[in-house]
């Protein structure tokens, strides 16, 4: 019915969160203070790490979207959802509850997956880098 | 069948941005995490659909699986169009730059 509406609320969101976090690493570079954070020292920023998030919940909410033109849930007239206009409001938020919520929670936890193990290869290398120095 | 294809197309997308990797400057990688999110929102919604209809949820009708797989189809026509406008806008190589200064000479 809608339930794309929920990871796509997520994006606008985390879009928003990865302009502040941009922000914040371009401040922090002008003011050469190092992060404290191991893996940004020699790895992939964070704010890059909320792109990957970004690019999954953009793209996955646009696709959905198409799917629900497609089956016609979706209208190009105002209320632009055939739910609402049908008067199945309840059965759209039901929706959105389980499924839309389940969607965003499982693409947020496949990111969260992604850092991780992104951070540990990243936190292996520093550690191997160190140890050539006082090898060296 | 539309998550199959959307599946396939993720996977295609990853193997193509492996192989270039660390060239960035297709932007393949933002293609493989468009695929793979909405593979994740449709594996989701297989799910639901499968607590609803049981066993049934394998065995669709015929015509119900050929518009699946036309859907497949036009929502990887679609995130492939997606991504070469992201990509022309991004410009990594600057191609789209040097064409329109070139001609404006």
């Amino acid at each position: 019915m809608a339930c794309f509406l929920v990871p796509g609320t997520e994006a606008i969101v985390t879009t928003i969160v990865t302009a502040v976090v941009k922000h914040k690493e371009n401040n922090l570079k002008k003011a050469n203070v190092e992060s404290k954070d191991i893996s940004e020292k020699i790895g992939t920023k964070f704010s890059t790490k909320l792109g990957w998030l970004n690019k999954m919940l953009w793209g996955g909410s646009a696709l959905l979207a198409f799917e629900h033109i497609w089956h016609g849930e979706v209208i190009p007239v105002f209320p632009f959802l055939t739910a609402v206009k049908e008067g199945e409001v309840g059965g759209m938020l039901s929706e959105m509850g389980t499924a839309g919520v389940t969607m965003a929670v499982l693409v947020t936890a496949v990111w969260i997956g992604m850092v991780i193990v992104s951070n540990a290869i990243e936190k292996r290398q520093a550690e191997n880098e160190n140890t050539g120095e006082v090898k060296a | 069948m539309t998550l199959l294809i959307t599946v396939f197309a993720a996977i295609v997308a990853t193997l193509v941005w492996y192989k270039k990797a660390p060239d960035n400057s297709m932007r393949y990688g933002t293609l493989a995490l468009m695929y793979w999110g909405a593979s994740l929102m449709w594996l989701v919604d297989a799910i639901f659909e499968y607590a609803e209809l049981g066993a049934e949820f394998f065995t669709p009708e015929a015509a119900d699986m050929l518009n699946d797989s036309y859907l497949g189809l036009c929502v990887v026509a679609l995130g492939l169009i997606i991504w070469l406008v992201s990509l022309f806008i991004k410009d990594p190589k600057g191609i789209i730059r040097k064409t329109l200064l070139k001609k404006s000479v």
